[in-house]
């Protein structure tokens, strides 16, 4: 610029660099603390999280199980001799049977007693005595050895929830209930296993009998009525108003709301869902039909919102080499932008699908939150989803209850972790370049 | 493709222009009067009036922004899918209104065909790179047909030697260079009568370009061309028109040698001189 030689510009320019660099240097190394102790922090936070729920609800996986001897009596099992599994089923006095059988070994001093003594067992150890019976009816008459289900109170002093130290009458299980069970699993009587039945049965309000199974089928029919609705409807309104439509105030408008929808409170979603559909429409009440258009609603903006960005990431280049031979629109979309915006477009799904899984609120107000024992059938019958039965097991009075809320928690994560690992897989590998 | 073009000899050439005795083969394959292009408020090009003679090489020179590549890309009516934009004036195919109402710009395209800056093959394999245009026209009648479209493109873009080999990999896996004449190929395989070419050899090195030009000039047998390039010598060693256009103006246009060695316009004389631009 000037004639002037460069090192008389700003004098004393090293030793003015060498001192800023040292500032910026320290800026650098701070800003990287703040980074790293913002992720330590995080990773604390989960872990404590992830640490709490496992330990919590590990044991809702595991069950107490009790071996007794029972003699199959026929006057209480089979009193008019039948042995067919109708009339067992219909007929037999299991709980006579396993009473009975428990006085003469336990022996019992009076009705109180007694009834303590039953209240060791699952009301779910008579069907497993019936079932037993009915599969081998040749047994009738004599005695056999049967594992049959805790109580639940039995359950949660195996595993050192009820403390045996805490005064009797602020305790579930008895003295004398703690004396048999000792004699018990002195005798080997007392085994824990795998927790099946939490994997294949529906709510109950005993804790031992509970399980996450309807939960599950009502998520996945509910999940499956969301991505019936949101998927393609989401995918045309995004293929649309960002491959076809004009761009005017009227678009500008439907693109603010469509944002707008997105960050809609999922409650409103709820209350529209039963003034509309219940409500207007009367469809059936506590149904995964419902649930799943209530969730779609609130679905829908998410996947538009992720559609526009991914098909808005397919470099226009592409678009012209395919109009540029002369393909229509409809043909430059569906052959070259929708392929590569694909996995964008099913990522954006997928964790609006995540979200809509965990979702609770919009539910209870469609009348989700029903205590419900049956496995529903189909969408219209009357279900829950895995986020309320948390609620609702959270909600129970019920020691055994606690385990159960944390287990269904681990199971609910162990979903919502797949789908977001799906998500990630099919992106990287249907991602291609260009 | 020569059937058509046999055609088009033998129709009487309404647009010709008179032209010098030295050409008297010079026919007028696209015509355009007073073509005024607009995105929004900017006026990009101003009362441009162009004759492109059929098989020969027309290139369009001039400093960035001049709008060249916006009259190029009227002339197979991209301009289309810009919203903003705005075509008006005279633009005619073999006498035939290209922005008339009842023109299909799907049948425009397929008789215009158009390679870009950067090479953009499809993701797809070179095989399904070349099929793509005759797939969507519906050009051929079984597979072996197909396929012999596509030899015979890869043939005249002068690639199917280097990847006859390997029909399926992706076009993308190819050298610059390469994907360029696949781009060719791609275009030529729909079986156009004008290739417009929007700079094909910026993105290129030297050898590659000098491959893309010689085929440019081979092409030139069957196709009408377009070229857009920033490259004065390019525009000298592959074109036989030359039109020079300036801040939305068409400044001069005229014989190719007459442009470089004798231009009529002083702007003409300063930018091929390099005083701007």
């Amino acid at each position: 610029m000037t004639d002037a030689p460069s090192t008389v510009l700003i004098s004393g320019q090293r030793e003015r660099v060498r001192r800023g660099l040292d500032r910026r240097l320290r800026a650098e190394r701070r800003f990287r603390i703040y980074g790293v102790v913002a992720i330590l922090l995080a990773i604390l936070m989960l872990l404590f999280l992830a640490g709490t729920i496992v330990s919590k609800g590990y044991p809702a996986f595991y069950q107490t199980w009790i071996e007794v001897d029972v003699l199959l009596d026929e006057d209480l099992i089979a009193p008019d001799g039948k042995t067919d599994p109708e009339t067992l089923r219909e007929d037999g006095d299991f709980r006579g049977a396993l009473i009975e059988s428990l006085v003469a070994r336990y022996k019992p001093a009076g009705r109180e007693q007694e009834n303590l003594l039953v209240a060791m067992f699952s009301t779910d150890a008579e069907r497993t005595l019936q079932n037993f019976t009915i599969a081998n009816p040749d047994r009738i008459g004599g005695t056999i050895s049967i594992w049959v289900k805790a109580s639940s109170d039995i359950d949660q002093l195996t595993k050192g929830a009820i403390g045996r130290n805490a005064p009797e009458s602020g305790r579930k299980v008895k003295d004398l209930q703690l004396r048999w069970y000792d004699r018990m699993e002195k005798d080997g009587r007392i085994e824990t296993r795998f927790n099946s039945g939490f994997f294949a049965t529906g709510d109950s309000r005993e804790p031992e009998q509970a399980g996450i199974w309807g939960a599950i089928v009502g998520s996945f029919l509910t999940m499956l009525v969301t991505l019936i609705l949101a998927f393609p409807v989401g995918l045309a309104a995004a293929v649309y108003l960002e491959e076809f439509a004009p761009k005017n105030r009227l678009t500008d408008l439907i693109e603010v709301n469509i944002n707008n929808l997105a960050a809609v409170p999922s409650i409103v979603f709820g209350l529209l869902g039963l003034a509309v559909f219940l409500n207007f429409f009367e469809l059936p009440r506590s149904a995964p039909l419902v649930g799943g258009m209530v969730l779609a609603l609130m679905t829908l903006p998410t996947i538009i919102i992720s559609g526009r960005a991914s098909l808005l990431a397919v470099p226009p280049s592409v678009r012209e080499a395919a109009f540029g031979l002369g393909a229509s629109r409809m043909q430059v979309v569906s052959h070259h932008v929708l392929p590569l915006a694909m996995p964008g477009i099913l990522t954006g799904t997928i964790i609006g699908m995540a979200r809509a899984l965990g979702e609770t609120a919009p539910l209870l107000m469609i009348g989700m939150v029903a205590f419900i024992v049956d496995i529903p059938g189909g969408p219209a019958d009357a279900s829950t989803v895995m986020p309320v039965q948390i609620y609702l097991w959270a909600d129970s009075p019920e020691r055994g209850f606690v385990e159960k809320t944390s287990g269904a928690v681990i199971v609910l994560l162990v979903f919502l972790v797949v789908m977001n690992a799906s998500a990630v897989y099919l992106r990287k590998k249907f991602e291609r370049r260009w | 493709m020569d059937e058509i073009a046999m055609e088009n000899i033998e129709a009487p050439p309404a647009a010709a222009i008179a032209e010098p005795a030295d050409a008297p083969e010079f026919r007028v394959k696209m015509k355009t009067r007073n073509v005024n292009v607009h995105y929004a408020e900017k006026h990009a090009l101003r009362d441009v009036s162009l004759d492109i003679g059929e098989r020969e090489v027309t290139a369009l020179i001039g400093p960035s922004g001049c709008g060249k590549s916006t009259f190029l890309r009227c002339l197979n009516r991209m301009n289309d899918t810009i919203d903003i934009c705005r075509v008006t004036g005279q633009l005619e195919l073999d006498g035939q209104d290209i922005y008339d109402a009842g023109v299909d710009v799907v049948q425009l395209r397929a008789s215009i065909g158009m390679v870009f800056q950067k090479p953009n093959p499809f993701p797809k394999s070179i095989f399904d790179n070349v099929a793509y245009g005759p797939r969507v026209h519906g050009l051929f009648s079984d597979k072996s047909d197909l396929e012999e479209v596509v030899v015979q493109s890869l043939r005249k873009a002068g690639l199917y030697d280097e990847v006859k080999d390997r029909l399926g990999d992706p076009g993308t896996s190819l050298s610059g260079g390469q994907q360029q004449r696949l781009c060719i190929a791609r275009a030529i395989a729909v079986g156009p009568e004008v290739i417009l070419m929007d700079e094909p050899c910026s993105s290129l090195d030297p050898i590659a370009t000098a491959r893309i030009e010689e085929l440019i000039d081979e092409l030139r047998q069957n196709f009408t061309i377009v070229i857009v390039t920033h490259s004065m010598q390019q525009a000298a060693r592959v074109s036989q028109k030359t039109a020079f256009f300036h801040l939305g103006d068409l400044i001069e246009q005229g014989e190719t040698p007459q442009i470089f060695t004798n231009p009529r316009h002083e702007k003409t004389q300063g930018y091929i001189t390099g005083r701007f631009g």
